[in-house]
């Protein structure tokens, strides 16, 4: 039973980071947000695994609702945007995929650095996993930072959020079920929020051409 | 059962607001309703001088710091919502917006001010998380309101920059949370309620401490307007309709930094006041020297004005820093006395874009000569916002100064001193160019409107009057500031 328990909470923890670099590697906005929709799915297993282990009914629940949220609903509305844009690849980011994979490896290795300095507080088979939530962090940053289309930073945003979820369950078994709802509930706005302001940038002018952020400045 | 109100209140605006179509009487319900919630926040902060208060079964709490910021919420939501109906009509008249968009605006308006509130009440200090990131949302759409290319650019940008900073502290609160259950005294019922955080404080493990409190401060301080995550600021502050500019600047980036002087107290417990002091006396004295290079060469007026809120955020960071009671105390007065007066300047240069049709300052002449009352409500709010007496931010920065030097931070003293001069220079000397000047035309002066000039009149004085005598405020504020600097 107990080694059934860790070998699942590894292997789904462990595909929430391989998906998070995936999603650097891959340049179709499709086939991204395919990985997206897979890395909701694995954090949700994460979840409902604790849950089972520990008893804790408020995180299955939790599992549910980001099964739904970020396993079906943000991929779908991600999927429409992208449905809307004829030019659906990431063209010209600032880092080419070899070089970005590079860097994902280092930050891996940061995260590892950083993250048993938080573990060594009370090392347990689940808390022992959450430096691969760190990682995806710094990914998500990464992607943000170095990725000029639009997509590409809502996909960043969620891969930070994600990550950030993964620690949460790792390190507490969840916090107060009304701040996991809260943040939960939080990425779906955003999410519609920027799908919101994209759509209504393209009735008025070019869209890529606000997103790139250059004609406000001093 | 007051913390019940001002939310009931509130709440019943928003709905009301959202029920009905636009209609003048709407602004000016909302304004009332603004009103109602200073006279509340005002008894609520007496009741609080004795005992924290508490409702919902301890999920709403409001010691005197809550009531103070209550207050200053109240008061600046009622200067920005008593402009709505004239900001309306002049948007629907020309043409920059429809009846359709005047609903949506005051809808979020009041959302926008009902999460101010709830994130000063609720005793959770995830809930305070939660709150702080929905007020991203409601302005978001706030600051796209007039969907211009600008406008989407700048709420673009403040969505993806404060979504990311925002996520930062939401791991720096799990990270305090997860301290907490690790904790030696902790107790059956772990929870992120303020007490029991602060009953167990003294015993968090401080390398994790450490770095939630560094994810705290860049975090919170995204919305806070403090380096390295300042940007979206002056976009969106320029872009944003007046009101929306004055509410942001004079009481959002507050509010966000409420969040900071909680936690700090969290980390001074854990890990004593050394760290903490070095973190924010880093930010804070950045975010001062970057507004400073930022405000010399400044040519558009909105900017200017969001420049400046980043250097008073600074200065509220240095003073945290300190963290003495009379510091603290300081910073609770500066932060009325900048709300104030930064919402009478937006408003009042709202009231110039509207008349000039520009914010470029270099294209503004001769206000004095033409519109007198306007441009002198203006000069005397930018005497305000550059400390001169008898205003209450002279006092406030004063307070700050002698708690610094009382901590033995001359350093500080002494950079804030400077950059205060340069900023003083500076502003003066655009704002001379701006109200003195030959007046292009020869327009005879035209009378500004008795419903522009009274609320901004009314509310420069009572900075003043703050800034004269502050007795009233004095028990309160003292209260407040030993409820996060024991």
């Amino acid at each position: 039973m107990n080694s059934t328990y860790v070998a699942t909470l590894e292997l789904a923890a462990g595909a929430v980071l391989l998906t998070a670099v995936m999603t650097l590697w891959r340049r179709a906005v499709r086939s991204i947000v395919s990985m997206l929709s897979l890395q909701g799915m694995a954090l949700a297993t994460v979840a409902i695994v604790l849950g089972l282990h520990e008893h804790e009914n408020a995180l299955l629940v939790t599992g549910g609702l980001v099964l739904a949220v970020k396993g079906i609903v943000v991929p779908t509305l991600l999927r429409r945007v992208s449905s809307l844009d004829p030019r659906s690849r990431e063209s010209r980011p600032l880092v080419n995929v070899p070089a970005s994979l590079v860097f994902a490896a280092a930050l891996i290795v940061l995260a590892y650095v950083v993250g048993t300095r938080i573990t060594s507080l009370s090392p347990s088979s689940a808390t022992h996993l959450a430096p691969l939530g760190l990682a995806t962090v710094l990914v998500g940053y990464f992607m943000l930072v170095t990725r000029r289309r639009a997509v590409s930073k809502i996909v960043g945003l969620i891969l930070v959020d994600n990550g950030i979820a993964l620690m949460t369950f790792l390190l507490t078994s969840g916090v107060p079920l009304i701040v996991e709802l809260g943040s939960s509930l939080d990425v779906l706005l955003v999410v519609v929020v920027l799908q919101f302001l994209m759509v209504s940038m393209r009735h008025h002018s070019d869209t890529d051409r606000l997103t790139e952020m250059k004609a406000l400045h001093d | 059962m007051l913390i019940l109100a001002i939310l009931a209140v509130s709440l019943a605006m928003t709905i009301l607001a959202a029920a009905r179509p636009w209609r003048p009487w709407i602004g000016w319900t909302s304004a009332a309703s603004s009103a109602a919630i200073v006279a509340l926040g005002i008894a609520l902060s007496a009741t609080t001088l004795s005992a924290p208060q508490w409702a919902l079964h301890h999920s709403l709490r409001a010691d005197s710091l809550s009531a103070f910021m209550v207050v200053v919420i109240g008061t600046v939501s009622l200067l920005a919502t008593l402009f709505t109906p004239r900001t309306m009509h002049q948007e629907i008249s020309t043409g920059v917006t429809t009846p359709r968009y005047a609903r949506h605006y005051v809808v979020l308006m009041q959302v926008f001010i009902t999460c101010m509130l709830v994130a000063v009440l609720t005793a959770n200090l995830g809930v305070l998380w939660v709150s702080i990131e929905a007020t991203t949302i409601a302005t978001t759409f706030l600051v796209s309101h007039r969907r211009t290319d600008g406008a989407f650019e700048a709420s673009w940008k403040y969505v993806i920059l404060c979504s990311v900073g925002i996520a930062l502290a939401f791991l720096g609160t799990v990270l305090i949370y997860y301290a907490e259950l690790h904790s030696v005294g902790s107790v059956h019922s772990s929870s992120l309620d303020w007490t029991s955080v602060m009953s167990v404080a003294h015993h968090l493990d401080p390398n994790v401490t450490r770095l939630a409190f560094a994810l705290l401060v860049v975090g919170y301080g995204t919305k806070v307007g403090l380096v390295p995550m300042h940007s979206w600021l002056p976009d969106a502050h320029s872009q944003a309709p007046a009101p929306v500019s004055a509410l942001m600047s004079g009481v959002l980036l507050s509010v966000a930094f409420y969040g900071l002087l909680r936690f700090r107290a969290v980390a001074v417990a854990a890990l004593g006041p050394a760290f903490p002091r070095a973190l924010l006396l880093v930010v804070g004295v950045a975010s001062l020297l970057l507004a400073t290079i930022m405000l010399i060469a400044q040519r558009d007026l909105k900017r200017m004005l969001a420049y400046s809120s980043i250097e008073h955020m600074g200065l509220l960071a240095i003073g945290a820093a300190v963290g003495t009671p009379l510091a603290i105390a300081a910073v609770l007065l500066h932060i009325l006395g900048h709300g104030i007066t930064k919402a009478v300047l937006f408003l009042s240069s709202g009231e110039i874009y509207h008349l000039e049709g520009t914010t470029d300052m270099a294209k503004i002449t001769g206000l004095l000569a033409r519109r007198p009352t306007l441009a002198g409500v203006f000069g005397f709010a930018l005497l305000s916002l550059v400390a001169l007496p008898p205003f209450s931010l002279f006092v406030s920065e004063l307070s700050m100064a002698r708690a610094e030097v009382d901590a033995g931070l001359w350093w500080a003293v002494a950079i804030s001193l400077v950059c205060v001069s340069v900023i003083f220079a500076a502003l003066t000397r655009h704002a001379r160019g701006m109200l003195m000047g030959a007046a292009v035309d020869e327009t005879p002066p035209a009378a500004t409107p008795a419903s522009v000039a009274l609320p901004l009149i009314g509310a420069l004085v009572a900075c003043a009057a703050i800034g004269v005598v502050a007795w009233p405020l004095q028990s309160l504020l003292t209260h407040a500031a030993h409820a996060v600097a024991p």
